[in-house]
């Protein structure tokens, strides 16, 4: 369940060490829970953080410097298959939570909270956590009740089973969930409105966004969406609604095929896409 | 005009393309300005219970105390108005049925759930919440939340250990530091806004603004503006075209016009006659 390092040399891998601290040190002597004993690489040289399931990585101003992925960095929040590299030596970090742990481990929403009445004994990762923050972001700690405590507990209330019926696809749908807000514009292939009739004749409109408007705004106003399977024009404004191949639309989404000529505000255009 | 004319309202809830439940619920009162939404959580069906009953304790509870009383009267020691301490005091008590709820049924033990809720009275809305429902305003361009959630990746943001960037990579997503019904009491945060006409408001459970990018939920209000509806059920529909992994509710509130309290010698007579 803890993410891991992999440290290796020459693609060679040396030894593999568990996140299972709230903070591990990187260096060349002993005491580091990393320890790499080779004169490039600073007595204390980097450490990592980790908070649940986030782990930081911060140099600790070392000599010869920390990379990850091929750039210096002071301070980098990790991510699976991350490769640090201190000197000669890479560093794996592994955090493979897809394939670890069900979906509903992810999705469920837990309250973060002070034990009740002091009667359980403080969670040591929390008070890890709260000095944490006091000593390496030199900043008071957040102004939270529960983070005053210094004692986090976390309680799982579970959402409801639905999420955790076994899917195949599980790996897909997390991968999915890193890249989600911004990957839309997978899907429904490039489409274009061109301008049939009146003053703006011949001209195209390229349905590049998720939502493209069509018409006067106060007179009449159309919204073509683009989704995953498709394109659909839906009426936004005004008394007269969009007619789509000499057929007045509804209210409701209407999809659009190739080659439909839409008539709105008095004016036709033809929808089709781009080969 | 008064409030039900100044104010269109329309919510949507859905379920989304993963869960089987929804633990979400919404609820408005138009004729006091009054929008409520809650994310609940908890095993079985104990999230759809604990989200339930913190809307209608809400709405039912203000509704009837504003039959007789405006909300701009100020009440308690600490001078407040009406409007927020009624807020507050009813998060309160939406917060003491659950937490007795939980106690008493084991069936219903650790469920709990975020409330985002607006009163809207006198040209202004006070906005109450507790965990990561949001309140957002559109107002022009400007699209901004107007809340802050609590949750851990928040903390981490304001201490400057997380960049806003990084956030949304971030596999703490749903870790709340404060919700409804957990422990004997509840502080909800609130805050005045002044209301102008044409403002939107959205109020939302994290479905929407995990799986749809804040650039991208503003401009869909802003084209979508002349059409309330179709704007909420575009945001739910854009939520699921991303992957839908958790429930989604919205609530939009649109300003079509200013609706201060009267306060001429005439009105304050005929409210001390209606006491």
């Amino acid at each position: 369940m803890a993410a891991k390092l992999i440290l290796s040399m020459d693609g060679v891998v040396l030894k593999e060490y568990a996140l299972n601290k709230e903070r591990m040190t990187i260096g060349r002597k002993s005491h580091n829970d990393v320890v790499i004993d080779n004169l490039a690489v600073s007595g204390e040289h980097a450490a990592i953080v980790t908070i649940l399931n986030d782990s930081f990585l911060e140099d600790l101003d070392s000599t010869n410097g920390v990379a990850v992925n091929g750039e210096q960095i002071k301070k980098h929040f990790l991510q699976n298959n991350d490769v640090i590299e201190i000197g000669k030596y890479k560093l794996k970090y592994l955090n493979d939570q897809q394939g670890q742990a069900t979906a509903a481990d992810f999705e469920k929403t837990m309250v973060l909270r002070g034990p009740i009445g002091g009667t359980k004994p403080a969670a040591k990762a929390g008070e890890d956590t709260t000095s944490f923050m006091k000593t390496q972001v030199n900043v008071t700690p957040p102004p939270s009740q529960t983070a005053a405590t210094g004692k986090f507990e976390a309680i799982g209330a579970e959402k409801p089973a639905a999420g955790q019926e076994p899917r195949g696809e599980e790996t897909g749908k997390h991968a999915a969930a890193a890249a989600a807000p911004a990957a839309v514009t997978g899907g429904a292939p490039p489409a274009t409105v061109q301008i049939l009739t009146g003053p703006s004749t011949g001209k195209e409109l390229e349905l590049v966004k998720n939502l493209t408007t069509l018409g006067k705004p106060g007179l009449q106003v159309a919204v073509i969406t683009r989704r995953p399977h498709g394109y659909f024009i839906t009426h936004v404004e005004g008394a007269k609604f969009p007619v789509v191949n000499g057929e007045p639309l509804d209210e409701h989404p209407h999809q659009l095929n190739d080659h439909d000529i839409i008539e709105l505000a008095g004016v036709k255009m033809e929808f089709y896409f781009k080969t | 005009m008064n409030i039900e004319q100044a104010l269109e309202i329309v919510s949507e809830t859905n379920p989304g393309m993963v869960r089987s439940h929804n633990e979400d619920s919404v609820g408005h009162e138009d004729s006091c300005g009054l929008v409520v939404l809650a994310d609940g959580m908890g095993g079985y069906n104990a999230g759809e219970v604990a989200s339930g009953i913190a809307v209608s304790v809400i709405s039912t509870e203000i509704k009837h105390r504003l039959q007789n009383i405006s909300p701009i009267e100020r009440e308690g020691s600490r001078g407040e108005e009406l409007g927020v301490v009624l807020l507050r005091e009813n998060v309160q008590k939406a917060n003491a049925s659950i937490y007795h709820a939980a106690q008493s049924q084991p069936q219903y033990a650790g469920m709990g759930t975020t409330v985002v809720a607006g009163l809207f009275y006198d040209n202004r809305v006070a906005a109450a919440h507790v965990g990561d429902s949001r309140m957002y305003r559109l107002r022009g361009e400007e699209f901004v939340s107007i809340t802050r959630d609590h949750s851990l990746l928040q903390e981490q943001i304001d201490s400057g250990m997380i960049s806003p960037e990084d956030a949304r990579r971030s596999q703490n997503k749903n870790l709340v530091t404060r919700a409804v019904g957990i422990e004997p009491e509840v502080e909800a945060e609130v805050h005045v806004h002044e209301v102008q006409v044409g403002d939107i408001y959205l109020l939302c459970s994290d479905g929407l603004n995990d799986m749809v990018e804040d650039e991208d939920i503003g401009g869909t209000l802003q084209m979508l503006q002349a059409n309330l509806p179709l704007a909420a059920s575009q945001l739910v529909q854009m939520a699921n075209d991303n992957g839908g992994r958790d429930n989604v509710s919205v609530i939009l509130v649109k300003v079509k016009g200013e609706f201060a309290v009267p306060r001429g010698w005439l009105a304050k007579l005929l409210s001390w006659f209606k006491k």
